[in-house]
């Protein structure tokens, strides 16, 4: 073993005054920043070109930890705001790194119509059933069940299926992995980047802290375990199949395909507008 | 065995498997334990000591049998491991 400090070969991509983060021991938001960030490195993604939008929540700190332009938003607002920055400058890249309960709940529809549109951002939820920051509140993906601060007796709504809900929106890209896929995460990541239109990734994701104590799964490592047990991997699977259940996880690639974008096709149609009224007035 | 393989390689002497040298940023860990879970080569284990976020972070106890999968460092929350290839010449006994 060598005792003199190296320096982390990922850590030019974090904002060093920044860490350590906030992150509780196990907490899976490590793990997505760890391979977004990989996956950047493995691109050799142009930073100066690169644009990271969160809104707020556990995982909303994301933007503050990267060392790339960011944005911190809102609550639920990511993808309004990441809208305006992809509008303005397409030739930007916007990822947006952000919560179930930000995107899904509060910022649903904002989901929703950015999918359909097939805007060019790309969203990396990470799923952890619940709303963490506040302390444990049910959110959109609680599971069946599931005890939280909002539901000491077992939730009884019925959760969304996070890559149903992208893939019948109009994504072009929609994938799921949990933590413990690392290294499909970060090639899932890397796609996800080169890939043109809404591109959406679930990673189901361990709150040890405030999710995994309420529900028998004290610690990361048996949330991961879980993870570890129920994932089956199962690519271009029929994503409405896909719901998470105590027993089952389908991780894989649901969905790619070829889609002009809403930005192309926005700017496309502003040049043709303005095209035509350069022709009215000559 | 097939005929390739049973003559002894020409390069045997200059060739070395590749050697793994093992980076814990002990002061950064959590003491999640994934990495020590998750490594096909157990090749690391929860140590006595305890770091300055009050955990114990871990030791490496068989680093001639890391394969530089490289594993432990995509699985830390935390950014506190990463494993390089040693330098061919340290590695010559
Ligand atoms: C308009 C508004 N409503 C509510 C809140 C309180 N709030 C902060 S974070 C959060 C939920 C975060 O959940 P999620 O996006 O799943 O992130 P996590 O903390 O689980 O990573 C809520 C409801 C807020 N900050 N702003
Ligand atoms: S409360 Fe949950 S999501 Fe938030 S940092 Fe802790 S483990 Fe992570
Ligand atoms: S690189 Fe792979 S084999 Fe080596 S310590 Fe890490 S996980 Fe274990
Ligand atoms: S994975 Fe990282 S934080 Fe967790 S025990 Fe290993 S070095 Fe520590
Ligand atoms: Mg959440």
């Amino acid at each position: 073993m060598v005792q003199e400090i190296v320096a982390h070969p990922l850590s030019k991509y974090l904002r060093e005054e920044m860490m350590p983060h906030i992150w509780c021991a196990g907490c899976g938001n490590g793990i997505v920043l760890n391979c977004f960030v990989h996956a950047l490195d493995e691109l050799k993604a142009d930073l100066d070109k690169l644009v990271v939008v969160s809104g707020i929540g556990c995982i909303g700190r994301t933007a503050g930890y990267t060392n790339t332009a960011s944005f911190h938003t809102t609550h639920g607002r990511s993808i309004a705001f990441a809208t305006g920055v992809k509008l303005a400058n397409p030739e930007l890249d916007v990822v947006i790194v952000s919560g179930d309960g930000d995107l899904f709940a509060i910022g649903g529809n904002h989901f929703i119509h950015a999918a359909r549109r097939n805007i060019g951002i790309k969203v990396i939820c990470a799923n952890n059933f619940n709303y963490g920051m506040t302390g444990g509140q049910l959110g959109p993906t609680t599971p069946l069940e599931a005890l939280t601060t909002t539901s000491p007796y077992g939730n009884s709504e019925h959760p969304f299926n996070l890559v149903h809900l992208a893939a019948a929106a109009g994504a072009s890209y929609v994938a799921r992995w949990t933590t413990l896929h690392v290294r499909r995460l970060t090639q899932s990541i890397k796609r996800l980047m080169q890939k043109e239109g809404f591109c959406f990734i679930e990673v189901v994701s361990p709150c040890p802290e405030i999710f995994g104590r309420r529900n028998k799964m004290r610690s990361g490592l048996e949330m991961m375990g879980w993870f570890r047990k129920a994932s089956v991997v199962e690519n271009f699977s029929d994503p409405a199949k896909a719901d998470i259940t105590p027993d089952r996880i389908v991780v894989g690639e649901f969905v790619d395909i070829e889609k002009m974008s809403y930005e192309k096709l926005f700017h496309e149609k502003i040049a043709q507008i303005n095209e035509k009224t350069m022709e009215k007035m000559s | 065995m097939p005929e390739r393989i049973k003559h002894v390689p020409l390069d045997i002497e200059k060739v070395k498997p590749p050697r793994a040298e093992i980076h814990l940023i002990k002061n950064q860990c959590k003491g999640c334990g994934y990495c020590i879970e998750f490594c096909p080569k157990k090749v690391l284990e929860e140590s006595e000591e305890i770091n300055a976020r009050g955990v114990h972070p871990p030791k490496i106890v068989n680093e001639d049998k890391c394969i530089l999968c490289s594993f432990c460092s995509a699985v830390c929350p935390d950014f506190a491991i990463f494993v390089l290839e040693k330098k061919q010449e340290e590695t010559k006994k």
